[in-house]
Order: structure tokens, then sequence, then C-alpha cells
């Protein structure tokens, strides 16, 4: 049955008590506003459609800021521009409520031009009601993007030129344009028919958003006969007259036949299996496997690995410091980090020692492992005296020129290749180096490499790479290390 | 409530003055022409939209053209019956 | 628990789940990307939001918009992304809006480079934003902390309904080392300001705004009170060797990794040197600075930036003992050496 009585919808607050001063009966917009109108009609479809209490309406910046002085339901005001993006915060926070973004022209058009264009091409569940009144009331009435050409406002005194500020922004019509909306239509709040359609549009704009369908948008013609310099009479008639000839009115998406819901995932606490699912070990502290008792001169080793991109620099940084964790040791391992990762050089600064770590940074490795020419010529003077610089002897042509360090060349490239595949020098190294200062113990090797080698299938090739690398050093260590 | 029109089911109109802005809007809208706006001033200083008393359909037109909340309430045919009942 | 290798900032997305974040909004940006791309990871596995946004920008109001349910949030950022999100951070602290920021500054201004910074720090802590406001802001050195700060960035962003920071630099976002991840957090502070999407919501209202002068600054007010007393419950600090010290390096962050290793150093070539870390650069350390400046020689602060907070230590020593400075800039991070020889020389002036 139609209501019988058209009064004032209970989604109004009776009083205002959130407006300041002491008329509270009454909204702060100017006589003939078109806002108080879809103000009416966006409550009266609240509450046909039984959703005031799971609305929560976001106010904007512009001459509704202060919609949450009329609506009762949840309420947020937000930055200019930035409704859409809020909007869909609380959507994905509470898939369940019926989020409203409040928008004028200037708001979603201009300075929230990016928000609107993505919300709507992300497909949000979030109901748009856009007041398009071609100006910037608020403020004062300056130039809106939807400002008509020619017309006067007090950023165009001499009316808008559209080889200069551009012609008006059509949202509707933009917005179409994209896949994701369901619906989008433009209305006028002019004649009763207009009203009339109106008020199913913003009806059916919420609709789509209790069905979870999708995004939807209601482009609205507005009075602003401040902003105009007109009669609320007159501006009703300019909309008709001439707004309507640049902005028609119609539906430019419904897909509401077709789409399908998609009700967004709920928000869970679940702690069930929340550490495996974050892999995080748990259980107790692994047991030191076997304390590594290296010779004096190999202790708390701070370590430079540097060589190509590609080369595996970070992997064997990393499979130290988790070997050297496996042992009990302090680690830290830091990488060279940014554009340089791509297709330059790599290099890592790795630190085992019994002691807090304090800088993470070696400026001067005690260790420096160099797989290409480029790295042993940079960092070879940085070495400490009595260091130890490893080198890929495949790939750099030339010794060592340092005299008061200990150096170990390892063909390691050649040696990888024998195995087949370059690419576990890297692995040829570690071995190399761990053999040859005793730093951690083999078997920390075996137990890290499933941790560090990803691809399961290459654990085994890893695993012959570093008893490659372990053999050679063993052989070629000098009496002095021993 | 009772019944304004004497007794019969007549649609009518109510405007509460204060909270009229004096827009003109309803008395535009209005297709039987039964709303007009007064001479006389509320305390915002508008002239507020009155109901000639008669002639009101209850097509609920102004009320949509209105832009306050709560300005106007119309009363359509059989409320006043459906009220005192 | 048994300890994980891992990256500080990953380590920041573990922490935030812990704590029971499940919402992130982010944009990519180096050194900060491989944030949002573990949170885009793990966030969906345990039944929580990730959204990359359009823009810094989008992804800061998303966050105000999940804050504005109750739910705890998060984003993450580096040093132009940070400037970005200023606006929707003055809101979010204006709305007072419980939220976590990740703050891993690089090398500005502008553009910059990608290179560790801590170029932010007048930005975060003065207030990069308009109006007067404050943010809750941590500054972890290693990776342990990017997990725990990040969760305690929880708890205080709720305890005061203010966004809380989490500002690290690329090194502690980029370094791996052990963690050991605590308990998930399983309860939770209750929120009645907070929408719900239920009828109770019809009594309750996100905003910053009051035209009122009185109403404004009653609200302005009022968060200077929960300032106050951040300052007074909130403060926190490490020592290391100042008992004796004649010289205390002041560094936060990297530095003061850098620090840490320097004090060992001069101790060992004699110099009574200690180290004070702030761990809160807001609330800041300065009660403690001025009570350690009653009793030392001089303060050398080190920062990688044109020299930020050491202005807050020269309002804390307020002029007792000189204040050395020593800052190196546009992602440039000075050796233990070189710290060490700047500070002989200052204490040989």
């Amino acid at each position: 049955m139609a209501e019988m009585v058209l009064r004032k919808s209970p989604s109004f607050y009776d009083v205002y008590e959130r407006k300041p001063g002491a008329i509270k009966y009454q909204t702060h917009y100017c006589p003939g506003c078109g806002h108080g109108i879809l103000h009416k009609l966006i409550a009266e479809a609240m509450d046909e459609l039984g959703i005031r209490d799971r609305t929560i309406l976001i106010s904007p910046v512009g001459c509704s800021v202060f919609a949450y002085y009329y609506f009762r339901c949840g309420n947020v005001q937000v930055a200019h521009g930035r409704a859409p993006a809020v909007a869909t915060g609380i959507k994905r926070a509470l898939p369940h409520s019926i989020v409203i973004s409040y928008q004028g022209d200037g708001d979603l058009a201009a300075i929230g031009g990016n928000e609107i264009l993505h919300a709507a091409n992300r497909g949000e569940r979030i109901t748009v009601f856009f007041v398009n009144n071609a100006i910037y009331g608020m403020t004062g009435g300056q130039m809106a993007p939807t400002t008509l050409v020619g017309q006067k406002t007090t950023t165009t005194p001499f009316g808008r030129r559209a080889e200069m500020e551009g012609p008006p922004l059509r949202v509707a019509e933009l917005l179409a344009s994209l896949e994701s909306p369901v619906y989008i239509e433009r209305v006028a709040l002019t004649t009763p028919k207009n009203i009339a359609r109106a008020r199913k549009a913003v009806r059916k704009a919420l609709s789509v958003q209790m069905q979870d369908l999708g995004f939807s948008l209601v482009e609205v013609l507005s009075a602003c006969p401040s902003g105009w310099k007109m009669t609320p009479v007159d501006s009703i008639r300019w909309i008709d007259e001439v707004m309507t000839r640049y902005f028609p009115l119609g539906v430019f998406r419904d897909r509401t036949a077709e789409a399908k819901p998609m009700p967004l995932p709920k928000i869970s606490y679940d702690l069930d299996s929340l550490l495996e699912k974050l892999e995080i070990p748990s259980g107790e502290a692994e047991g030191v496997i076997a304390s590594p008792v290296p010779h004096p001169r190999y202790a708390n080793p701070r370590i430079k690995i540097a060589g190509f991109g590609g080369q595996g620099i970070l992997l064997l940084g990393q499979a130290l410091a988790e070997a050297g964790m496996t042992a009990g040791y302090r680690v830290s391992w830091l990488p060279s980090y940014g554009p340089e990762m791509r297709g330059g050089t790599a290099n890592c600064h790795v630190i085992l020692s019994d002691s807090r770590i304090g800088s993470p940074l070696v400026s001067r490795p005690s260790v420096l492992i160099a797989m290409n020419r480029p790295s042993l010529d940079r960092f070879e003077p940085e070495v400490e005296s009595g260091g130890l610089i490893l080198y890929d002897s495949s790939l750099i042509d030339r010794p060592v020129t340092r005299r008061d360090v200990e150096v170990l060349a390892i063909p390691a490239t050649s040696m990888a290749d024998e195995l087949g595949n370059t690419r576990a020098a890297n692995m040829v190294i570690l071995g190399s180096y761990v053999a040859y200062t005793g730093v951690v113990e083999r078997e920390h090797l075996t137990h890290i490499l499933p941790k560090v080698i990803k691809r399961k299938q290459l654990i085994d090739l890893n695993e012959r790479a570093i008893a490659r690398g372990y053999e050679y050093a063993l052989m070629h260590r000098t009496a002095a290390s021993t | 409530m009772a019944n304004r029109r004497g007794g019969a089911e007549l649609p009518y109109v109510e405007i509460d003055e204060e909270e009229c802005k004096g827009c003109g809007l309803c008395v535009e809208a209005c297709p039987v022409k039964v709303l007009f706006q007064q001479t006389k001033l509320n305390a915002m200083g508008y002239h507020p939209a009155g109901y000639k008393g008669e002639g009101c359909t209850g097509c609920g037109v102004c009320f949509y053209a209105c832009p306050e909340p709560g300005a106007i309430t119309v009363y359509k045919q059989g409320t006043v019956r459906e009220e005192v009942a | 628990m048994a300890k994980q290798l891992i990256k500080g900032n990953e380590a920041v997305v573990k922490g935030a789940i812990l704590a029971g974040c499940r919402a992130f909004f982010g944009y990519p940006i180096t050194p900060a990307s491989e944030i949002a791309e573990a949170a885009a990871y793990y966030f969906p596995q345990v039944g929580g939001v990730f959204l990359q946004a359009e823009s810094e920008i989008a992804s800061i109001y998303m966050l105000y918009g999940a804050a504005s349910a109750g739910i705890r949030a998060m984003t993450a950022s580096s040093s132009p992304g940070i400037s970005l999100k200023m606006e929707g951070i003055s809101y979010l602290a204006g709305a007072e809006l419980p939220c976590v920021i990740v703050d891993i500054v690089r090398g500005g201004p502008g553009l910059g480079n990608i290179a560790p910074s801590q170029g932010d720090y007048h930005q975060i802590v003065k207030g990069g934003g308009h109006g007067e406001y404050k943010l809750i802001t941590l500054a972890p050195n290693c990776a342990q902390e990017m997990c725990d700060l990040t969760m305690l960035a929880f708890e205080l962003a709720d305890k005061y309904r203010n966004p809380a920071v989490v500002m690290a630099d690329g090194f502690i976002g980029q370094m791996m080392e052990p963690v050991e991840f605590p308990q998930p957090v399983s309860s939770f502070p209750d929120k009645p300001w907070a929408l719900r999407g239920e009828d109770a919501d019809q009594f309750r209202l996100i905003t910053s705004i009051d035209l009122e002068p009185e109403g404004l600054e009653r609200h302005v007010l009022h968060l200077q009170e929960k300032y106050a007393q951040a300052e007074r419950e909130e403060v926190r600090f490490e020592e290391y060797q100042t008992e004796d010290a004649e010289v205390i390096l002041v560094g936060y962050g990297i530095v003061s990794r850098l620090l840490h290793s320097t004090v060992d150093e001069a101790r060992a070539k004699g110099l009574r040197v200690g180290l004070l870390r702030p761990i809160t650069l807001w609330p800041f350390p300065s009660r403690r600075i001025t009570e350690l400046a009653t009793r030392v020689s001089a303060f050398m602060v080190v920062e990688l930036s044109n020299g930020q907070m050491v202005e807050d230590v020269r309002l804390a020593v307020a002029g007792k003992v000189p204040v050395w400075f020593y800052g190196r800039m546009g992602g440039v991070v000075p050796s233990v050496e070189e710290i060490l020889r700047v500070l002989r020389q200052q204490i040989e002036v």
C-alpha cells in the first residue's frame, strides 16, 4: 500500500542537534537548494529499503559537508574529494554496511577525480550520489569542472572558455566508459516528472549495492540559486533549458539484469593456524646443531659479497646468514637494493658474530667474496689487513695485488658449469668459504639449504656445488689456516 | 487527529511555516495551484508557503519539490480515517 | 619460539597481523614496496584486506575509512609517498582515528633517491600536515623491532585514538636478521566510537570539522591532553654505557647501530662514551636528556639528515653543555671509523 502520509523521513534526525546555533529544525542550505531535495530522496529510499540501521553516509567537502547534521545513520566526514577512497575502506572493513558517498562537482570531478575514477573501475560496492550544480557553492561560486562554457562564476568573471579552461566534464558518460560500473544515471531535480525519475534512480542505485552487484552512481543536476544568482524557480528552469542540453538526462549504464552478486569477504580474526599461514616457525627454538670453533683469524667475520646481478650474490649471503643463525651466531644480512639490483652489480653485507651486532654495514670487510672483476677492483682496497679474499678465478683474469691478505682463487663458475649449471657458482664459493674457514659446519649448510633454495628440484644441484667447493678449498687450504 | 476539513476524507497539505525558507518551489510545482507564498514573515525572515485551504489532491509533488525535510507534510486521501481509527 | 631470518619490511607485516591488523592499503614505492608485497601475500590468507590503491592519497583515505570502522588497519610508504599522505594524516589525527603508518625513509628533498635517510624526522615528528597534532613515532633499529614496534604502534594508536608511525630507513627495512615472533594478540580494546554498520551508528560521527572557534579550540585542547598523557607514559629509549660517560652519542634507527659500534671502539681507545637511543621520537626522551646534561660534558648527535632531531636534543640540553652534530645526507651512511674520527676531533677542540 502506498504511504498515506508524506512526511519527514525517520532517516532524518528529529532535531538537528549537531547543527550549531539556535536553528536546529531547519537545514543550513540556501532556499531552493537541490541538496535538500536529494537528501529527502535518499532518506526515503533508506526507509523503504530498510537499510537505515546499516547505512554509513560520507559527507564530503562542499555545501553538503554537514550532511551528517541530518541523516540518522553512521556518519563520516572526510577531506575534499576523498570520499570514494574512504568509502572503499569502510566497505572493505564492513561488507554488510551500505556505504553512500555523497559528493559535489568540485569534490568529485576536480580534486577527487582520481579517487572516483578508480573506485568506479574497481567496482567498489558503494553508491555515489554526485550533485552537479555547475559551480563551487560553499566557497562562494567559483568555476567547477562542470561549469558550462560561457557561464560566469567568480573565477570565470567573463565566462568559462573551452579553449582555456576546457569544456565541462561529463562524469556520467566518463565513468560509463569503464567496464565495472553496474548502474549510472543522470537525473535532474526540476519538474515533478524529473524528480520522480530521480527518486527511482536513488532507490535503484542503493538496491544495486544491497545486492552486492557493484558500483552505482547517480549524477544529479541540482539547483544552486545563490551561486547562479537566480531565483529558485528560474534555477530549475535553467537546469531544464540550459544544463540538460550539455548534460543529457538518462541511463548511461545498466548492468543490473546481468551482473552477478560479488559479496566481499568478511574480515576474520580466526587465530587457528595463523602462525602457519604467516610461515612463522612454531615450537621451541631449534637447538644449535654444533657450535663451530673456527680459527680465531676467521671468527666473527664481516663479509662483503659482490658480483653481477644474476650470480646469486644475495642468495649466497642469505645462505651464510641462515647457516650462521643455525650455528648459534648473531647474524645480519644487508643487501644493496633498488635499481642497481636490476642488471648491474649486486652486493651484500653479512655479519656473523658472537656478540650483539652494531653496524650491519660492512665498510672494512674481513672477508671479501668477489664474483666478478669490477667487484674485486672496487672492494679489494677495503679489505682489512690480514683479511681473506675469495674470488671466482674463472671470471676474474687478474690476481689479487694486496700482499697483506690471504687469498683463495676458486674457478667457481667453471666448476659449476661442469656440474651442469653455471648459476651454482655461488654455492661452490659458499662451500669453499665454509671449508676454508670452518666458520660454520658442513651440516649447517645442509640444514639450511631447503630454506634458501625455494625450488626443490634444485636442492640436489646446490648440494653438489657446495660439496665441490668444499673439496676444492680443503685441497688448497694453506698451512696458515689449518 | 481532528479532521481539519469538516469530517470529509479529503487530502490536504500542512506547512511548517518556521522550517519553510520561502523558496517557492512547491508553489511552482503544485499542479492544482493550491499553494501560495504568504505575505507574512517567519522568524527567519522568509515568506513561508501557505495552503489555500482546499483543492489539494494529495499528489505529493510539493513534498518532493521542497528541499526542507520537514517543511511539508502531505496527507493523502483516506489518511484521516486511518489515523482516527 | 624459533627464530626466523627475515627482512625488516616483512617483519612489519607479520607483526601487524599478529597485532590483529586486518587491512592494508598501499602504493608501491622503493624502499618500502616489500611491505605492500608481503601484505598482498599474507593479508588475504588470514582473512584480511589488501588493496593497492590508485595513489598514496587514496591509500591514506582508505585507511581513514577502515579505521572509522574500528578495525586495526595500516599503510606503508616512503618519504615522497608520506608527503602525499600528509593531508590524510592530519585528518586522521583530527578525527582521532587509530591506525599505523610505516615510513621507510629515503633520501630527499624531491625525488631524491632510494638510499637510507632520516630526513623525514621533521615531517613526521613536527607535523608535516596542517594543524596542531602529534604522531606517536617509533624508530626501530633491527628486524626484531620492526615486528615488535609495529605491534606496539597498534596498541598505542588504539590507546590514544591517534595515528602511530613506525619510522625506519632502507637499511632497517631491507636488512635480514633473526626475528622471534610473539603469539598473536587475541583481545582488543573496545571502540564505542567506531562505526559498525549497525543501529547504534546513528549516534556516532567521525569528523575533524568544527566551524565554531570555541568548539574547535576545545577539540584541540582535548588532543593536547592526550599528547601530554603520552609524553608522561610512552617515552621509550635505550642507553648503552652511559653510567660513566663523558660524551653521550644520540642517534636513532640505523644510526644507533653505528653508534653502538662507535661506543665500543671509542671505549677500546679509552674514551668514556655512551649512547642514548630514542625509541620513541615522539614523545621524545627530553627529560632523560635534560638529566644527563647535568653530568656529562657534551652530546654528539648523529643523523642521516641535515640535523633535525638535534633540535630536540638542544631544546632538552638547554645550553648546559655543547651539543655537537654530525650528519650525512643523500643516502650516504657514515662508517663507524668516520664517526669516531669526528668524535675525537670534537673532543680535542
